[in-house]
């Protein structure tokens, strides 16, 4: 029974969804990056996208709303960040594959119980809870405090990036980071757990036990929940999409898809 | 789990493997699923077996998907200016949400290029049998099925292919029900069931009697308002007829609000009256019959416009027929009218003439199965029927978790046998059961189902299965 999504639908908002698609249509399931919290399509579109398209596969990125392109929506919930990405996949030609990256990752987790993906990736995933709040209140406490109390989020390079990432590129990217709604922040403080994944698809957990702000144990505990273990790239910050060695993580993520059986 | 269609379809070249009861060769299709029928409940049928990892061969007696929804189809119910009486929420499926671009109402066509969307998002379109009708399904030994198909229209020869399930999904809106009257084959004028009915063409200009007060019949009836030289709306009885709107959303949403509060059946009827005043008004007024039940006892009605065109004169509301002459219609109050053309809204009644009625418990014939949450028939746990239900929503979140159910049936009979047993035990116990509160007793709501009733009692047969 989904009384809530019959009686209070979500309200629609306009989204924006950068692509990119292979000059040569292979049958590959196409891929829907999913950006974190602060975080817009454009974070992809930097080096994932085309890269994805460069060895076959349809990239796709949405601005999760009040992101990005996309509308702005201070009250977003993590319901409607998940509509978003629901909407978007179901857009899609044929099945998706989701890949979400920090809170990302958790919009992605709840989207999984609303559309039956092909396979999902998360990427340094921030599932909330005090723990996170706890580490990130010590690395950080004047960028999260803030956002305890409805304010915003603010990211820091130490905590987003390695030291290999020019400094100028770094100052760019945090430049461009935005914030989402104070309600979903709440949301990872207290969201109840996602409901578990229809349709069953492959779940690969990877992130970097050097992340200052996704603890190498949580990174444990996702891909225990599904039952698998993560995989690790040393040395790189959270935002592996952006972080100079950026390729290796999306290698890896389509070497994983060309071989899970599932996921074609 | 191995199944020949993994690698496509199945070869009709390839040795028989079984003989039926009559010793015609029958092809075994191994653990493969037979799904009769790619209109909405098909496709999820097919999708969802698919998906809990099973083979499915799906037929198709058209030359497309959509079923009642691809207005092409002789067998579609459509008309061109068809829309959605629930809003997407409710009718959508539950896990391939429709656009947020579109209207609250979609449009028929809308719903079509949805189902079209599904299939090749879900690359359902290689498990279907295009052109193909379903002829004769038969038990076979082990809880099987023998399913037996042709070409449409009865070409070529007939193929019988063996199956380890079997979901029904033909429909059961396009074998219209027409009502008897005394003189009715001396009448002159133009006589037509609904399902003929297409465009407003067919009004313009005429006088126009419409019987039948179901959705269908208030829609071709405001659509006579506007087309045709005169309009009368006959119904036997009063109903209640709901805005599409209420407080500006979709009216299904304000009402679910009050069922996710689970508010009683009592207030949830006081309430409705009560906005029915403040919206509607006084019927009798418009010289409507007062209603002779209260609200959720017969099939809802959606329709803001069919009140709008009483008070503009558009539609003479009369009431039920007495008999026909030659140039008129005689009514029951004694008056006479002289339509040119009369249309039948007066529903459909299902038929599943490839299957011999008693494995149903219908043995009288008359269409009306006996089964368990709409679906499951006792003694015959391999066997589904899909969409069987009138729900006061979209009916295809129903069909979804229908299948859902059935697949995840069909997956403890291999793994959980003790549990697969208990289900069947339960279908045995409570086949037909009803999910719809008080109804009117009638061969229209012999399917009704209230959606939230009806889709707590799957939720709960699921979690019985699996035990959770």
């Amino acid at each position: 029974m989904r009384g809530r999504e019959w009686s209070r639908p979500v309200r629609p908002a306009r989204r924006e969804v950068l692509s990119a698609t292979p000059e040569l249509e292979e049958g590959r399931p196409p891929l829907l990056f999913v950006p974190g919290f602060g975080h817009g399509a454009w974070a992809f579109a930097e080096h994932w996208l085309g890269h994805a398209a460069s060895r076959g596969f349809p990239a796709y990125a949405v601005s999760l709303r009040g992101h990005g392109g996309s509308e702005p929506a201070p009250e977003a919930t993590l319901r409607a960040y998940a509509h978003d990405v629901v909407q978007v996949a179901a857009g899609l030609p044929r099945q998706a594959v989701l890949v979400g990256h920090g809170a990302g990752a958790l919009v992605v987790a709840h989207a999984l119980a609303r559309y039956p993906a092909r396979g999902a990736v998360l990427v340094a995933p921030v599932f909330g809870g005090w723990g996170v709040l706890g580490a990130a209140l010590r690395r950080n406490p004047a960028g999260t405090l803030p956002a305890v109390f409805g304010g915003p989020l603010r990211l820091n390079r130490g905590q987003l990036f390695s030291r290999e990432l020019p400094d100028e590129e770094a100052r760019r990217y945090v430049g461009r980071l935005g914030r989402a709604g104070r309600r979903a922040q709440w949301a990872l403080l207290g969201e109840p757990e996602a409901e578990p994944a229809v349709g069953e698809p492959p779940v690969l957990v990877l992130g970097s036990p050097d992340d200052r702000v996704v603890p190498a144990s949580t990174l444990t505990r996702v891909a225990r929940r599904y039952g698998s273990a993560p995989l690790l790239f040393p040395g790189m910050g959270h935002d592996l999409m952006l972080d100079a060695r950026w390729a290796e993580p999306i290698d890896a993520i389509l070497d994983w898809l060309e071989k899970e059986p599932a996921a074609h | 789990m191995s199944t020949s269609t993994d690698h496509g379809r199945p070869d009709p070249e390839a040795t028989p493997s079984a003989q039926s009861g009559d010793g015609r060769p029958v092809s075994d299709r191994g653990d493969t699923v037979c799904v009769i029928g790619a209109g909405a409940s098909g496709l999820t049928a097919i999708k969802n077996l698919r998906e809990h990892g099973f083979g499915v061969d799906c037929y198709e007696r058209e030359t497309g998907v959509g079923g009642a929804w691809n207005w092409r189809h002789d067998r579609s119910p459509v008309y061109a200016s068809t829309h959605l009486l629930s809003s997407k929420p409710f009718t959508q499926f539950p896990d391939f949400p429709m656009p947020d671009s579109w209207p609250d109402y979609p449009h028929h066509s809308q719903l079509l290029s949805y189902f079209e969307r599904y299939a090749d998002h879900f690359d359902l379109r290689s498990h279907i049998w295009f052109g193909t009708e379903v002829i004769r399904v038969e038990p076979a030994e082990g809880e099987r099925w023998d399913v037996t198909t042709r070409s449409t229209g009865g070409y070529g020869p007939e193929r019988t292919s063996r199956y380890a399930a079997v979901v029904i999904a033909n429909g059961h809106n396009w074998s219209p029900k027409l009502p008897r009257y005394e003189g009715l084959e001396q009448f002159r004028g133009e006589i037509m069931h609904a399902s003929s009915y297409k465009d407003p063409a067919q009004l313009r200009g005429k006088r126009v009697l419409v019987v039948g007060a179901g959705n269908t019949g208030c829609d071709i009836a405001v659509e006579a308002a506007q087309q045709a030289s005169r309009c009368w709306h006959s119904t036997r009885r009063g109903y209640w007829y709901a805005p599409k709107y209420v407080l500006g959303r979709p009216a299904d949403q304000v009402n679910d609000t009050l069922l996710a509060l689970r508010v009683p059946l009592r207030v949830r009827q006081w309430l409705y009256h009560w906005t029915m005043r403040l919206t509607v008004g006084d019927l009798t007024r418009f010289g409507l019959p007062k209603p002779d039940h209260r609200v959720y006892e017969t099939h809802p009605i959606a329709n803001s416009q069919l009140v709008y065109y009483v008070g503009h004169g558009g539609i003479g509301p009369v009431p039920d027929i007495a008999r026909f002459h030659p140039y008129a219609v005689e009514l029951a109050d004694g008056r006479e009218i002289d339509p040119e053309v009369v249309i039948f809204a007066t529903g459909y009644l299902p038929r599943f003439e490839f299957l011999d009625a008693s494995v149903f418990g219908d043995s009288a014939g008359a269409g009306r199965p006996t089964l368990w949450l709409n679906a499951f028939t006792p003694g015959h746990p391999t066997l589904a029927v899909a969409g069987l239900v009138q729900p006061d929503s979209g009916l295809f979140t129903l069909s979804h978790w229908q299948t859902v159910l059935f697949a995840r049936l069909l997956r403890a009979r291999r793994d959980r046998p003790e549990r697969a047993a208990a289900f069947a035990q339960r279908v045995r116990e409570r086949a037909g059961e009803r999910y719809s509160g008080q109804v009117k007793d009638s061969s229209r709501h012999w399917f009704e189902v209230g959606h939230a009733d009806y889709l707590r009692a799957v939720q709960r047969a699921l979690v019985d299965l699996e035990g959770k």
